[in-house]
């Protein structure tokens, strides 16, 4: 921060802590110190909770070290170039990434387990805390180096109950991946876990197909799905129609645009009352309780039949 | 003061309303002491547990206004237990022993019994107005309550409370005799509700004012309605969902066009952004905003949306506006003063809904901006140091990096430059929240330059003890400080207890006192009570002093421990 008056006192200190930093580097697997806390710090470790973690950097400790002794020298001329904030935080990296390399340590760095060891010791140690309990931490299971969420910590993000369970009936992420399930109150929607098997036909196809409605949580899915199941099928019928003549270049055509209309097909299903409707316009949870089997018809053939609502026109228009 | 008499005093007294001035004014020596407290009428009490009903009661004998809060600020976020405490009954069963003139009551995270708001209705009978955040407890038998049997009631407000649904009677129970409702706010319910009776409840309050509804009125009920009351300045929709090229969306535009005194518009728990058109007219003189509750509007619809709502004062947001939405709102809304981005998708896989860019664009475009909440992918030192740049006026700055603690993705450092620059810069700064990657430096910088900081949230920050004794000893208008999941041990702690007395309470989750510490401290502070919260059933309370202390909780108070703790609060 510019023209943020320095603490002079404050840098010899820090400068003090840089070499007791390779404690930290130090796997501390048992028991952490209690009483006086002065030394102790708060560990960070990158890389998914779970025991594979631990074991892979105890192998690698001494190459940890020397590894992040390079990291530390890289940090501390990139921080003198800053703001003379000699302090630099570390992590502990895994054993692939280069420390020169500072993009592929930019996306090491932006991983998700950031989980503190308390989480993992806790899991691994039963000890008295009351947060986060093992049974939450279980949830990730993506071990890549990939950007996956972070291990999911009770109460955190700060939000209400009620807007996790908002963003769930929203979002492409089913509900059952809270982790606050168990904490939380009931959600605003119950969730559907019940096999929701209905018939769908596509026009011009003979055969129609069974689609598992609770296998999916959004419009986006289930018309991803539609092209799925008829793409092929689709071709096939084409193929067929054009006089049973095999023609290798006329390659399987995705199906899209069943939603908004601008597709070749639109999506439409029959609900409870009997009446034709089109697919998207409501919550998707009000949508799988009130449907009872789906159709892929040609879009321009859909104005033409008697529909159970007059927006259907609008839409085409 | 001898030549001035009291009615002269008590006449000037009326003119000092906030409860800080009167309660410095009442210091001043005890004939102001006692001219203030026979005219006070409104009491706030921020901790329930810091007193007791009785001496308020005793004190203020005027009493006609109440407000109570009860659970500390992480039970919003499930740290502390349903059953811990806060509440209610006792404040209202000492106010009905007492005849106090009740006319008011606002409840903050305090548990509400059907019972309670049965004795409340019965009790008082003046009573006007009921005012419930975040509580729970009750169900709708207890409204029904309310409503039949207080007659002059002008205010029941609902906000975000869990409330056990028996379905839509309780708002038939409204005598026809009831016309005085100013403000009614029913919005958090989950069930079904009478659409008959609330319509004509509407017809018969020509005072409304204000009105929010829950999910189960549709739109065809919303156009009713508002027929029937065309002034109103606050509305919260239910249900947002229809047709567009229907009727009855038709018929609600036009209706919409003749309410022209809509100035705050929230609610659309259900919505199809098709719908949204109807509500352009209505944008243009909105100075609040909410549309935290609506799921499934795209960015692009919200965008469309906000570029009709140039007097915007306060706005309410989902993250999937994004940050080019966010850039939208800079250049429309040059009014604005608060603004809370909420996640979307909060256990999302990084979709960078909104990032540093946002807020940038934010605190550029928007100079009277004083209060934010800001939940976002990543933030940079650099942005935070551009927008404390920026804008210097904030009064409330919290911020949530979804990932608690990730540093500054440019440059790897951790964001103790970038809150030090906030706190430098905005001295005015009353509330402040952290994430990310902080270490001991935050702390320092908080400790020099956040003067009038109230409180303070922190979690996954710091590197030792040393942190939060930068904050104790720094922050001399500390109340409220909530740290989790932090390295602060005992020797914080206990450094300045009497700091403590100074303060409203201090919250400790995961951190690193231990109960050695927490006694010491509880035995040195005969008026603080110090809770250990702790439902794991597996310790044995007490067993070893040396044991880390799962959750502490520790607030100052005038009458001691409580008798209503549940069996997993220790209170030392």
């Amino acid at each position: 921060m510019e023209g943020c008056s320095k603490n002079g006192e404050t840098r010899p200190q820090l400068l003090d802590l840089i070499p007791k930093e390779r404690e930290w580097l130090v796997m501390r697997e048992g028991e952490r110190s209690h009483g006086s806390s002065e030394e102790k710090k708060l560990e960070l470790r990158l890389g998914p909770p779970g025991g594979e973690d631990w074991s892979v950097a105890k192998n690698n400790n001494r190459e940890l070290d020397h590894e992040s002794l390079l990291s530390l020298g890289y940090f501390s001329s990139m921080a003198n170039n800053q703001n003379n904030n000699g302090f630099s935080f570390l992590h502990q990296f895994p054993t692939k990434t280069t420390p020169q390399s500072l993009p592929v340590i930019g996306k090491e760095s932006s991983q998700p387990c950031c989980t503190k060891v308390v989480d993992l010791q806790s899991a691994a140690e039963k000890k008295a805390f009351s947060s986060p309990a093992p049974a939450k931490n279980t949830a990730v299971p993506n071990s890549s180096q990939k950007r996956t969420a972070p291990a999911p910590v009770v109460g955190w993000p700060p939000i209400r109950s009620f807007r996790k369970n908002l963003a769930s009936t929203s979002a492409s992420k089913p509900a059952t991946e809270s982790p606050n399930k168990a904490n939380s109150e009931k959600p605003v929607e119950p969730s559907r876990k019940k096999n929701l098997f209905v018939k769908i036909n596509m026009d011009g196809v003979p055969i129609g197909r069974k689609v598992d409605l609770s296998a999916y949580d959004s419009y986006e899915k289930l018309s991803t799905a539609v092209d799925e199941l008829f793409r092929g099928l689709l071709a096939a019928q084409r193929d067929s129609s054009a006089g049973g003549i095999v023609n290798k270049q006329e390659e399987e055509k995705a199906i899209t645009g069943v939603l908004d209309g601008s597709g070749e097909y639109t999506l439409v299903y029959e609900d409870n009352e009997g009446d034709r409707m089109l697919v998207g316009d409501v919550p998707w949870h009000m949508f799988v309780s009130t449907v009872k089997r789906l159709r892929v018809l040609k879009s321009s053939e859909v104005s033409a039949l008697s529909l159970g609502s007059s927006k259907q026109a609008k839409i085409l228009a | 003061m001898n030549y001035c008499p009291d009615e002269v005093m008590e006449h000037v007294f009326d003119f000092i309303t906030s409860h800080k001035d009167r309660n410095a004014v009442s210091l001043v020596c005890k004939s102001w002491y006692q001219i203030e407290r026979s005219s006070r009428q409104k009491v706030f009490i921020g901790n329930c547990y810091a007193i007791s009903p009785e001496r308020v009661i005793e004190r203020f004998p005027e009493l006609k206004s109440l407000t109570l809060k009860g659970k500390p600020h992480f039970a919003d976020f499930n740290l502390v237990p349903h059953d811990w405490g806060g509440f209610v009954y006792p404040w209202i069963e000492a106010l009905a022993n007492h005849r106090v003139g009740l006319e008011e009551l606002r409840l903050k995270r305090m548990v509400v019994s059907d019972e309670s708001l049965e004795l409340l209705s019965k009790s008082f009978v003046n009573f006007k107005s009921l005012v419930l955040v975040s509580c729970e407890g009750f169900t709708t038998d207890g409204l029904a309550a309310i409503a039949a049997n207080c007659r002059y009631l002008r205010e029941l407000d609902l906000q975000e409370n869990e409330v056990e649904d028996h379905k839509g009677h309780w708002i038939s129970c409204f005598p026809e005799s009831c016309t005085s409702l100013v403000s009614l706010n029913f919005a958090c319910l989950k069930g079904e509700i009478n659409l008959t009776a609330l319509e004509r409840l509407v017809a018969r309050s020509p005072n409304l004012k204000s009105l929010r509804l829950n999910r189960a009125v549709p739109l065809e009920a919303l156009q009713r309605i508002l027929m029937r009351a065309p002034q109103l300045v606050d509305l919260g929709t239910g249900s947002f969902l229809h047709d567009p090229a229907s009727e009855a969306y038709s018929k609600l535009k036009a209706t919409l066009l003749k309410c022209n005194s809509i100035r705050t518009l929230s609610g659309f728990l259900e919505v199809s952004p098709r719908c949204l058109p109807a509500i352009y007219t209505v944008c243009q003189n909105l100075t609040s905003l909410n549309l935290s509750y609506a799921p499934g509007i795209h960015g692009n619809d919200m965008i469309k949306l906000i570029q009709h709502c140039r007097k915007l004062e306060r706005l309410w947001i989902l993250d999937c506006i994004g940050d080019k939405g966010l850039g939208v709102v800079a250049s429309t809304c040059k009014e604005l003063q608060e603004l809370r981005v909420f996640p979307s998708d909060p256990y999302g896989v990084g979709n960078a809904a909104v990032t540093e860019e946002g807020l940038v664009a934010i605190s550029a475009g928007c100079p009277k901006l004083h209060s934010l909440l800001y939940f976002c992918q990543q933030m940079t030192n650099a942005a935070l140091i551009t927008v404390a740049k920026n804008c210097s006026n904030f009064t409330r700055f919290r911020l949530c990096i979804l990932d608690p603690t990730k540093p500054d993705p440019v440059t790897l450092q951790p964001l103790d430059e970038g809150f030090g620059a906030i706190v430098q810069s905005c001295k005015r700064l009353r509330r402040l929240s952290l994430s990310g990657l902080l270490t001991d430096q935050v702390f320092l910088y908080i400790g020099m330059y956040a003067e009038q900081l109230e409180m303070l949230s922190i979690a996954f920050a710091g590197d030792s003890d040393k942190g939060m004794l930068y904050v104790l000893n720094g922050c001399k208008n500390l109340r409220k400080l909530e740290i989790r999941d932090s390295p602060f041990g005992n020797k914080a702690l206990s450094d300045d207890v009497g700091k403590y007395e100074t303060m409203r309470s201090l919250w400790m989750s995961s951190c690193e006192v231990t109960l050695e510490g927490c006694k010491a401290l509880a035995k040195n502070m005969p008026r603080l009570n110090v809770e250990i919260i702790n439902e794991d059933d597996e310790v044995a309370p007490s067993s070893d002093d040396r044991q880390i202390v799962g959750k502490m909780y520790l607030y100052r108070t005038l009458v001691g421990p409580r008798k209503d703790a549940p069996w997993y609060v220790e209170i030392l």
